[in-house]
């Protein structure tokens, strides 16, 4: 299937996606009771009467998670409700210990909110419907792998908090889908609520994918799309869903409606074996937990404190620092690389020249070492430290690209570094007119052309010099020399 | 609305109880016997009627997110029906198996 | 058979002085235990008692002597419901499914009574999950009532009512759903006493119906009630539901007068169908309390019938949701079968008696999609109705109301089959859980020989009035309460 061939489907045939987003929100302890929410305990070992389920038991709600809740509601623009109602959701399963998921449902903590993912041909705005956001618990962990007949259960992660995005069915490619993600995912890292890493789980996605032709405006019969482990893989697998959706609606046939499971090494969706029907979740208000009241106040003040959110930033580095789209787009799409490189350009003064080593030596060394620039070793302060000792002459670019490459490795002031490894800018006659006659003597027949006049071989020459002097010459200086002592 | 035998099988399939035929059918027919006594509920006028959640209560309090846990003074080894390496062991179920299918 | 525990107040003041020992305490009431419970009719109100944790106990209330405020129970023998967590002993609410399953952790309420300096005494035998009113359906078979060896304790905290009736005990504690405290103590002769919802942590008590549970308290007399729910009172940041309300000395309640109090005499809980004997003894009870000064009005409280349908919908919707963690996966029985689904079908069906499979069934159904509004969101709705009946009444300046605890004397064991019929046993109490206000049963006489209880109810939190006036009935009544 090539994107060639959905372009002709998506001619006749229209794609109406609505996704569900579970994010795990980044609490300390969990979200009914005080367990340590973190990963990576020995199995079970992050557990109490409240999350094993013991008889007797009582979940008592988690302040942090309603405010962070709340936080990412708000930053998706829904309305946050003064009263919502938490609901006992009830399946059997072994990873789900009361045999009920605490959960919200016709009350839930925020509704109608909405996500903009970006503009059409036509440049008119992409507006992304979120019916609502609601708190949950997480489910533990079923490990099917690890002992012959039997699945291991490890109850860890059982209880940790979750918000549950809702969007409307207002998704119509895959690549909507992937962009709504993405901007999902980059407004919730600026709010520091999640890790939203879907690697790791603390991001999932769920789809419901139905297919109509052109025109018709009711909905068709819709399947649920489960097992999506990447952004890439939510768009193949609409892609492929969709597809097959057409098939049988192009010969007269039915889409059942029913979950679908993904495989990504394979690239098919596949039923699961899941009968449709038989399962009724028998919603009820949790009895255990009187209603969350959030006062108007409360929420103004959350409201309040949201920080700046990605497309407020993006408007701002346009104007305030006259950057394009593109430099924008790579200097926000991380907070942290954003505060990063604003901090950078505040203090040294040249936001252009502060982008381009932030977008350049800073992000490669990051994207090389896979480190986040919260642990990088270059502060912005030193970063910016640097820039003004290459436009006050005291080294050279050249040698600037040596010093930031020990920064990174010590962590030491940029000045130290040149002073140390010798990279300060040498600007002494005596040393530049030595380093310019070795050179001559190395590149007799291009020194002779400059001297008849062939003035692109200037460049070369000044180059030769930079690399004998190990990046100390000043370069400015080095032409004149250049001129003066060949032409003169 | 009397509860027939595959009512029975079907909400006890919901509840994870195993039923013999004999013993639903004298299940449904004990539920009928009290469900004739609910239908009583259907005519009562209740309309603009909230229904009644969290009888007293003034909304849900919160605590801090800290610890400690809320500790097992006894582990989780003397009351498991089967444990191994930490975990709880039940019967195989596929990686992909769900809630309705267990 | 009938010995009456010495108080709890002449307990606790006999311990602080140093003429009694608590070990000693402990042992009498333990060899009363077991000569009750021995031979074939023997009551069965303990399925668990460690002599060995009792010293512990014991020790640990003797320990208070050095405080400067021993415990309002230093030394007093208190027993526990079978569905409330203990450490030390099984919590098995009467069920196979949790046949020998030792509680991790402690319910708050335990854990009040021994810092309080009582000592834990034995897990009393119990209806299945607290679902049934006669102490009956219980895995450990049923338990007979003290006063009348052929006929139940009422339930489902049958166990505990029968060990304060049998005079082991002053003090037990029991748990409500619908009426489970206060109908045993009426069919016992004793007090009991249902808090407000909220009034008392429910951290620990193993849930049966958690928008209606609550932890009661039973008591010889009024005083020995008043003393155990002062001890287990109180905001409790374990239980999202228990109230930050402060908590009275109830012991003290005695003190006030009953002179002015507003006592409403609701007509839909005197029917026409009601075994005149039981009225007069409640007109009786009502005559005292006018001649005490206060003012018997004639108050209604409309929605009353519909008060057990609606409470047969709700609690075993509750129950059936309740009940799944009981799956044979982290603790308790599991029968193994075929595959998971095998498991779980295996595990529950056997681990659960049949009035508990009957509820999670009825539960579950009423919860189904097709059957949610017509049941369960109406009966919600119809709850509504029943707690504005009381609000109203209290509004209108009515402080209390009293009613008689159930429509019968204790029934002979084995006279109700018919699963409506028993529950409607709970016809004059389940009113009290579905408003969440409280209530409680004393003696105000017997007839044949068989208890009959009174009961008082008050508004939300006012367990003060309550205990005023039932401090003053029971002075009244003196010994017309047991003949």
């Amino acid at each position: 299937m090539t994107g060639a061939a959905l372009e002709q489907l998506l001619v006749d045939w229209e794609m109406v996606v609505g996704l569900e987003v579970h994010v795990q929100l980044k609490t300390r302890t969990k979200v009914f009771c005080p367990c340590s929410a973190e990963f990576g305990a020995a199995p079970n070992s992050n557990t109490c009467p409240v999350c094993l389920a013991l008889p007797g038991a009582l979940p008592v709600l988690n302040a942090k998670a309603v405010e962070l809740a709340t936080r990412a509601a708000l930053a998706l623009e829904c309305t946050v409700q003064p009263v919502s109602i938490f609901a006992r959701k009830n399946y059997f399963y072994p990873d789900s210990p009361k045999g009920y998921q605490i959960s919200q449902f016709d009350k839930p903590l925020a509704t109608d909110g909405r996500v903009m993912i970006g503009s059409r041909a036509d440049r008119s705005p992409i507006r992304i419907g979120v019916t609502r956001v609601h708190i949950e618990e997480d489910a533990g962990k079923s490990v099917h792998d690890r002992y012959a007949g039997a699945t291991a259960i490890d109850l860890n992660r059982a209880g940790t908090p979750l918000i549950e995005i809702v969007s409307e069915p207002d998704l119509r490619t895959p690549e909507q889908a992937g962009a709504y993600l993405r901007v999902l995912k980059q407004i919730l890292e600026y709010l520091e609520v999640s890790d939203v890493n879907m690697e790791q789980g603390s991001l999932r996605v769920d789809a419901n994918v139905s297919a109509r032709r052109r025109g018709e405006t009711t909905l068709g019969a819709k399947t649920e799309v489960k097992n999506l482990n990447s952004f890439s893989g939510v768009e193949r697998a609409l892609e492929v869903e969709f597809t097959r959706q057409v098939g049988v609606l192009r010969v007269g046939g039915t889409v059942l409606q029913e979950t679908m499971l993904w495989d990504a090494t394979t690239g098919e969706v596949r039923p699961s074996r899941a009968k449709e029907g038989s399962h009724d979740y028998r919603y009820f208000p949790e009895p255990d937990l009187p209603p969350l009241i959030l006062s108007l106040a409360w929420i103004a003040k959350m409201q309040h404190d949201l920080p700046e959110l990605p497309a407020a930033r993006r408007a701002r580095f346009a104007t305030d620092y006259a950057l394009g789209p593109y430099d924008v787009d790579v200097l926000t799409a991380n907070p942290r690389v954003a505060e990063y490189f604003e901090s950078v350009a505040r203090t040294y003064g040249d936001a252009k020249v502060a982008a381009n080593w932030v977008m350049g030596d800073v992000l490669a060394q990051l994207r090389a070492s896979g480190a986040d620039i919260s642990t990088f070793r270059v502060r912005p302060a030193d970063l910016a430290q640097l820039l003004d000792l290459v436009s006050g002459g005291v080294v050279s670019r050249t040698a600037a690209r040596q010093v930031f490459g020990r920064m990174v490795v010590t962590g030491d002031p940029p000045g130290q570094i040149a002073e140390r490894e010798g990279l300060l800018q040498v600007d002494d006659d005596a040393q530049l007119l030595a380093w310019i006659e070795h050179v001559v003597e190395e590149m007799p027949a291009e020194a002779e052309r400059f001297r008849a006049g062939e003035s692109r071989l200037q460049g070369v020459l000044i180059g030769a010099v930079m690399k004998h002097s190990g990046g100390r010459a000043d370069p400015r200086k080095v032409a004149q020399l250049l001129v003066a002592q060949l032409r003169a | 609305m009397p509860i027939s035998i595959a009512d029975v099988h079907h909400i006890a399939s919901l509840a994870r109880l195993g039923l013999s035929d004999a013993r639903a059918a004298a299940m449904a027919a004990e539920l009928n016997g009290i469900v004739v006594h609910l239908d009583a509920l259907a005519n009562v006028d209740t309309a603009g009627v909230e229904e009644a959640i969290g009888v007293g209560a003034r909304g849900a309090p919160v605590r801090t997110d800290n610890g400690p846990p809320i500790p097992l003074e006894r582990a989780i080894d003397a009351f498991a029906p089967n444990l191994r390496d930490g975990f709880f062991l039940v019967p195989r179920l596929a990686s992909h198996e769900s809630a309705d299918e267990a | 058979m009938n010995i009456a525990s010495p108080s709890a107040a002449s307990l606790r003041d006999e311990s602080c002085e140093g003429t009694r020992a608590p070990s000693d305490t402990a042992r009498n009431a333990l060899a009363h235990a077991t000569a009750v419970g021995a031979g074939p009719d023997g009551l069965n109100i303990f399925v668990a008692i460690d002599e060995e944790e009792l010293d512990a106990h014991a020790k640990q209330a003797t320990e208070q002597r050095s405080d400067t405020t021993p415990g309002l129970l230093m030394g007093v023998p208190v027993a526990l419901k079978d569905n409330l967590a203990t450490m030390t002993l099984p919590t098995t609410c009467g069920s196979r499914i949790l046949a020998g399953y030792v509680s991790p952790y402690e319910a708050t309420v335990v854990r009040r009574l021994r810092e309080a300096g009582a000592m834990p005494f034995g897990k009393t035998n119990m209806d299945e999950f607290a679902m049934g009113s006669s102490t009956e359906h219980s895995a450990y078979g049923p338990t007979r009532n003290p006063l009348a060896t052929d006929r139940v304790p009422g339930g489902s905290s049958g166990g505990s009512a029968a060990a304060v009736a049998a005079g082991i005990v002053p003090i037990a504690l029991g748990s409500e759903t619908g009426g489970s405290v206060r109908q045993p103590a009426a069919f016992c002769g004793i007090v009991g006493v249902k808090p407000t919802y909220g009034r008392v942590s429910r951290f620990g008590l193993v849930a049966f119906a958690s928008s209606l549970d609550q932890v009661g308290v039973f008591g010889a007399t009024v005083d020995d009630a008043a003393r155990g729910l002062r001890v287990i009172a109180g905001r409790d940041w374990r239980d999202s539901t228990c109230a930050d309300v402060a908590v009275p000395d109830y012991h003290l309640a005695g003190a006030s007068p009953v002179q002015g109090m507003v006592i409403g005499r609701p007509k839909e809980y005197f029917p026409a169908s009601l075994d005149p004997r039981i009225r007069a003894r409640c007109d009786a009870a009502l005559d005292h309390l006018r001649s005490l000064g206060a003012i018997i009005r004639d108050v209604s409280l409309p929605h009353t019938d519909l008060a057990v349908p609606a409470y047969y919908v709700i609690a075993p919707a509750e129950a059936s949701s309740n009940l799944a963690r009981f799956d044979g996966v982290r603790y308790g029985m599991r029968v193994e079968g075929d595959g998971l689904r095998a498991m779980y079908d295996a595990t529950r069906s056997q681990g659960f008696g049949d009035e508990v499979t009957r509820r999670i069934l009825l539960g579950t159904w009423v919860l189904s999609a097709g059957y949610h509004e017509a049941y369960y969101r109406q009966a919600q709705r119809v709850r509504t109705l029943i707690a504005a009946d009381f609000s109203a009444v209290f509004a209108s300046g009515v402080h209390l109301l009293f009613t008689p605890t159930a429509p019968s004397t204790a029934f002979p064991l084995g006279a109700k089959q018919e699963p409506y019929d028993m529950y409607l046993s709970d016809i004059f109490t389940v009113t009290a859980n579905l408003a969440g206000v409280p209530a409680m049963s004393q003696p105000i006489g017997r007839v044949d020989g068989l208890p009959v209880g009174g009961q008082l109810i008050a508004p939300h939190f006012d367990e003060m009035a309550m205990f005023t006036a039932a401090y003053a009935l029971e002075k009244a009544l003196g010994a017309e309460a047991r003949t």
